[in-house]
Formats: C-alpha cells, structure tokens, sequence
C-alpha cells in the first residue's frame, strides 16, 4: 500500500464535520504554523518540499509562492482553484466533498505563510453542492475560531469566501478566474502583469489548485523534508490521480509519484486493469488536453524503460512519444475506442469552452470539430487529416493562454498516433460506430 | 534599451513595446495590427496578427522567448532580438491567423462601405492565400441598430475589442460589450441600446473592418470616389480638427483624422462627425496627404511628381532604360 497524505481518513464516518476531523488530527498545522514558525519558515517547508501545481501545469509551489510581491499596505490574496473543469478530472471535487476542512486548514496555512488576510475558493458553478459542503465547513471553521479575528490568540486574522463560478471551462485559467471572481467576463488577461505581481483587482495574489493548497496540510506538519523523500527526483510526495474509462474500478486514487504506469493500471490496489477482459489501445495521462499515448509507449517510454507516474516520466520523449501528467485526469481506452469519436468529443469541449478573445483559438477550434465531424459523417477525405494537423499547428503558441494549446496537442497526438484510423475512415468514407455520436447530436441540436 | 528588430538596431525608452519600436523604425518592419490601438487603454494582445519571434529576450537573458509574441502588448527588453518579417515560419504562422481571421469572414467586400480603406482587406491581401480551406458555412448574424447613426454588421466582426475599449473609456456605464463565448462571441449593446455619447461615434472610426459603420454614410459612395482634405471647425466639445470627405462639393462623411498607422489623432465628437455636412460648416486646410498605396489616393494628383520620381527609382533600380535614353 502507498502512503496516502491527503484522502487517508477519506472513509471515516463525519469527517466532512468539523469534531471528527479535529479528532484525527485536523488542524494540528495551523496550530503549528501559528504558534512556531514565521510565514517564510512555512514557505521554506513548502519550497524544501519539492510541491508542485497539481492544477496541471506542475510549477514548483515554493518558487511560486516566492515570486509574490510584498510592497508596504496593499492587501495580497489567496485564491483557490476549485474550477476544477478538465475533462477526466475530479480529484478536486472528490477532496472537497468528503473532506472539506482539509482545503480550509491548508487555506488558513497557506494564508499566514502569504501574509494573505482574506483568501477565496472559487468552485466552479456545476460543483453548488461541494460549494454549500465547503460553505459549511467554513461556517464550523468561523464558529470554533480557526478562522476570524485573531486566530488561536495570535494576531493573524483570516477571512475565507467562497464564490462560484458560472460554469466556464475557460474560468479554471488563471487570470480568466480572477476575471471572473472580480465579477467580469471570464477573459483571460495578458500576461505580464503575472497574478503574483498584480491580481485580483490589482493586488499581489496567489492561485493554487486545491490539492496543492491541501497538501501544504502534510508539509507544514511532518516537514518538508520528509514530504520530498516521497516520490522520485523533482517529482515529490503524493497526487490524485482521477482513474476513468474501460477500467475495472475507476475512482480517485492517491499515489504516490513514481509508481509504475502498468502497475497503476492493473493492480488491483487502484485502477483493477481493463474491464470486460479486453485490451487497452490508448490512454490520456493527464485530463484531456494532454497528448494521448497508444498502449506500447504509455507503460514504456521510447528507450524502453518503464514509464513512471511522474512529472518526467511520463514526458519523456517530448511529445513525440511522450505526454505530460496534467492534473492527474487518467482517462483509459480498450480496444473497442474509436479515437477519431474519442478526440471529436474533446475537440467539440474547447470549441465550445473557447472564450473567443484571440482569433486562432475562437476560430480554429470551431473549424476543427467541424472537420472531425466530417469523419463521424463519413464524408472526410485523405487531405483532411493535413488540413487538421495544419491547422493544429497555427493554434498552439499562437493564443493568450493555454486553451489554444489545450485544443491543438490532443488533435496533434491522435494523428500523430492513429493517422491509420483517421486515413481508413476518409477510404472507406464510412464511420461505423455513430450511437453515441448521435446521442451527442441531438443534445446540441 | 537597445533593440533589434529584423537586424535593425534601435535605442527607446523603457517601456517600450515592440510594435512601438518596430513603428519607429518604419512600415517595413513594423508587424500589422488589428486590435492595438495606441490611445486606447489595454487595446492589443487578441487578433494574434503582430506576433513576431523573440531570437534573444534581453542581453540578461539571452535565450529566445518560446513561443511567438504578440509585439503590441510585450515590451523591450536591453538587448532584445526580434524577428518580424525575416522569419519565414513566423510569417507562415502570421498567414495562419489571417486566414482564422477571414473563414468565418463573408468576404462581402463588393457591397462594404470599408472597401478601400479596410485593413482585413490590405491583412488578406499581403498574408492571405488566394483559395480558402474553409469549406463550411460561414457564420451569420442579424444587423444591428446601435442608435441612428450607427450600424453593427457583426457577420463582419473580427472581435478586435477596440469598440469596446472606446465605449469603456469614455461611457460612464458600461452599455456595449462582447455576449457570448467563442465563435458566437457578438459585440453588443445592453439589449440593443443606443450608445448614449457625445463620442460614441468613434467606434466606427476604431473599427478596422466594415462591423460598425456611419449610416449617414452608408452606400452613399465608395472612398476611393471620394477626397479627403482636412478640416477644422470651431467645436466646444471636441478640438474640431476633423477629416471631411468630399465628393465634389458635396461632404460626404466626416472621420477623425488618422494617422499613419490608421489610428484617429484625436477623437472626435458626434456633432462634428454627424451633424456638419456643409462644406461651409468647414475651414478646408489643405487635401489628406494619403498613401500612394492607398486606393483612395487614385483621386490625389498632388502626389504625381513624387510618383514618377518612384517610378523612375524603380526602374533604374530594376535596370530599366527610359525609352528616349535607348541606343
């Protein structure tokens, strides 16, 4: 069994209430930060710790936290990144809803070692349930004085809201929540300014997805040190990992970082291998916009080692034969996918997800999902799959944020990948499987 | 800060950005721009059409920047190396944003009252191919009113912002804006509303294509049947200092004057740019000097001398000998 930090008492009864999650041990590390160590000691712990995003693009936590700027009466914040909206991804929503005071306690933590007097966790608006949980939580915290004035009698003073979101994939960037938190239309900004320098509403801000905030919980009260001994090289301590598609037992898992892939997928501590017996074609590491891998190069990289579930492992290779982890959205598929279908459904999620501020991304998103209906349709031909490995490529780089690159790298590594599947659907001009396809259809229409 | 723009060299001040010092260096290198607008505030960053490539970020730094930047909205570094029309791949990848610019574009250019002076035209024409990719229905959109001077042709929006930044800017409630998300992003006013502003008609003056037009002007004739001459009339809300359009005697429109990267000098104010259609209403200062490139230019004769010294520079240049000269 691997050593789980965040979701460890995930199955003990009431430990969304307050009561039950002080007995185990709950906030032991704002008790500890606030009365022995000074907010830098609490980033030293987090920087030694070897932290990294868990929100998808893996930037060390500690640096982070660093670069936020400090000058003399402007208020600095704390934002959470609970818009958790990746599709294959809901590690957040899992944490958030069982054990809500864990987000809260490594809200509080994190705010001391920031200097943050208010913090706010913005919930995407399809999360109101894990939002009014989370409120609750926040209630319990206010009311046995973990957040409020003068906290544990010292003077750190900390209030937390928590706003949700209108329910935009685009929200989750960012600079396009800030937007939104600040009551805007959720555009993402130009970068620079960078939120640690100018954020929500021009002031210095952090933002942190929630496991990330969670996992500072760990840090502060074993050392970061000790966090770091978990995992393998710059890949350190534990992850969740959303376990979804053909598997026999898809869920959320903690690992901890460096397992092996195989072992990942087929032991039955976590996903139980592919369900109804068959073969696993493909596999998305990372929610869905990282590049997708055929079976051969997901267990082993390219030089033949065994792939790890770690930031370097798994992209080993580039993206040539390599992918990224992501926010740990694991989406697996047996034999019977149809990647074209596969890569249409996410094409059509950042079609409609694109904010439309920048012109690759507003209308090469939409140009692509109606050439890979053209697949589904049957109607494609041969130079289609140039047109859209084309058109892929004057996407990515080109855009204010990532969505553009979100959008080209699964069209990139599908063709990359399964050029065969798209090449016989446009010779046979015929694309068997369409139930679910029409289904899909009619709730557009 | 020392830059170098396609192996030009150039000192400006800090703060700078790219396209700004590309501009100063001249039109050769100066990348094009569709959503920047020098006097409006957080104008820039969305068309993606000034993207240009960062050899070398600073002397600090020398590693290139990674992907392509969009020049109006990054400023210098000391040291930067920038390549704008020397780079091949950056020019394909610019070709690449003019033609997402353009497939949802109803290329109505015939029956467009910005025909001429529309910079999605002169973008297409220099960076566009001559055959569309896009085989797909074009996107549609209903005409709007936006009061009784203006009209929205959204079908023709390349969503370059600069209406909005303007309405921003210089409305005290925000009435016009972007709706919906994507490609069904619309400029809007709060429910079709009228923009209630002594200089709401400054968004057709900022807008490069033909979406948002002056309706007292609207198919009354085609720009390059038209002279522009500069003028100036005695205004207590604006300075006055207008460009009037002239067919014949008549004043066709009045605009803001624009300079040579196209953006208004100063803005103007519905009075002047609605209201005074008299050539008498005007102190005429002298006619436009306008870009021999410029279709409208076919109307200025002023500029010939200066012409045919060109051409003969051309010539010579290309190894031409003048007829009369020939053995």
């Amino acid at each position: 069994m691997g050593r789980k930090l965040l979701i460890h008492n995930d199955k003990v009864p009431g430990i969304a209430t307050l009561d039950v999650y002080r007995a185990h041990g709950g906030y032991a590390s704002v008790e500890k930060a606030l009365k022995t160590m000074t907010p830098d000691q609490v980033t030293d712990e987090v920087k030694k710790s070897g932290l990294r995003g868990r929100g998808g693009a893996g930037f060390p936590t500690g640096l982070k936290w660093s670069f936020l700027a400090k000058p003399e009466g402007v208020p600095r914040y704390l934002v959470c990144n609970a818009d958790e909206s990746e599709p294959g991804t809901f590690k957040d929503r899992y944490l958030m809803e069982v054990i809500p005071h864990a987000l809260i306690e490594g809200m509080i933590t994190s705010s001391y070692a920031l200097g943050a007097k208010v913090s706010y966790i913005y919930i995407r608006g399809e999360y109101f349930y894990v939002a009014r949980i989370v409120e609750n939580a926040i209630k319990e915290a206010y009311a046995a004085g973990w957040l409020g004035k003068n906290i544990l009698g010292t003077n750190f003073s900390h209030d937390c809201y928590v706003q949700v979101g209108g329910g935009a994939y685009i929200c989750g960037e960012e600079t396009g929540l800030l937007e939104s938190l600040e009551g805007k239309r959720g555009n993402p900004r130009i970068k620079p300014p960078f939120p640690a320098v100018a954020g929500l509403w021009g002031c210095p801000t952090v933002v942190n997805n929630v496991e990330t905030i969670a996992a500072v919980v760990p840090i502060v009260n074993d050392g970061g040190e000790a966090y770091a001994k978990i995992g393998i090289g710059k890949s350190t301590g534990t992850k969740l990992i959303s376990a979804s598609g053909h598997i026999n037992k898809p869920g959320t898992y903690e690992i901890e970082l460096g397992i092996p892939v195989e072992e990942f997928i087929y032991s039955e501590e976590y996903c139980g291998g592919i369900r109804n017996g068959k073969k696993m074609k493909a596999v998305v590491a990372g929610g869905s916009s990282v590049p997708i891998l055929p079976t051969e190069l997901i267990l082993k990289t390219a030089k033949g080692e065994p792939r790890l579930m770690t930031y370097e492992s798994l992209a080993d290779g580039g993206f040539q034969t390599g992918t990224m982890l992501g926010s740990g959205g694991f989406i697996v598929m047996d034999e019977d996918t149809s990647i074209v279908k596969n890569l249409f459904t996410f094409t059509r999620f950042y079609h409609h997800e694109s904010c439309g501020q920048c012109s690759p991304c507003r209308e090469g998103t939409g140009w692509m999902e109606k050439i890979l209906k053209k697949f589904l349709n049957g109607t494609a031909n041969e130079s289609d799959v140039e047109l859209l490995w084309d058109i892929q490529s004057k996407i990515e780089g080109k855009t204010i944020c990532p969505l553009g690159e979100a959008a080209a790298w699964p069209v990139a590594a599908a063709i990359r990948h399964f050029k065969q599947e798209f090449l016989d659907i446009a010779k046979s001009k015929k694309f068997v499987d369409v139930s679910h396809y029409n289904r899909l259809n009619k709730i557009t229409a | 800060m020392k830059v170098t723009i396609d192996g030009i060299e150039i000192d400006v001040p800090k703060g700078t950005t790219i396209l700004q010092a590309a501009r100063m260096i001249g039109p050769e290198v100066a990348p094009p721009a569709m959503c920047y607008y020098t006097k409006l505030k957080t104008s820039g960053g969305y068309c993606r059409t000034c993207i240009v490539k960062v050899t070398q970020g600073s002397t600090a730094n020398p590693n290139p920047m990674p992907k392509p930047v969009a020049s109006c909205r990054t400023e210098v570094m000391d040291g930067m190396v920038v390549q704008n029309v020397t780079s091949p791949d950056l020019l394909e990848a610019r070709k690449g944003v003019v033609e997402f610019l353009l497939i949802n574009h109803p290329l109505d250019c015939p029956v467009c009252d910005q025909a001429g002076e529309c910079k999605l035209q002169d973008l297409g024409y220099e960076h566009g191919s001559a055959k569309t990719r896009y085989e797909f229905k074009r996107r549609e959109y209903e005409m709007i009113d936006i009061g009784d001077k203006i009209k929205l042709h959204m079908t023709r929006c390349i969503l370059c912002y600069r209406c909005v930044k303007v309405c921003d800017q210089i409305t005290d409630n925000r009435v016009h804006g972007v709706v919906h998300r994507g490609d069904a992003s619309e400029i809007s006013t709060y429910i079709a509303k009228a923009i209630d502003n002594d200089f709401s008609g400054n968004v057709i003056d900022v807008c490069p294509v033909g979406a948002l037009t002056d309706k007292t002007f609207r198919f009354k004739q085609r720009v390059w049947f038209t002279k522009p001459v500069d003028a100036h009339r005695k205004c207590d809300k604006c300075s006055g200092k207008t460009r009037v359009w002239l067919k014949g005697e008549e004043v066709v429109r009045v605009t803001s004057r624009m300079d040579q990267w196209n953006e208004a000098e100063e803005f103007i104010c519905n009075s002047c740019r609605y209201d005074h259609k008299r050539t008498s209403d005007w102190v005429i200062e002298g006619p436009t000097k306008i870009s021999r490139h410029s279709v409208i230019s076919q109307n200025h004769y002023e500029h010939l001398n200066e012409l045919k010294l060109q051409v003969l520079k051309q010539q010579k240049a290309l190894g031409f000998m003048p007829l009369d000269k020939r053995p």
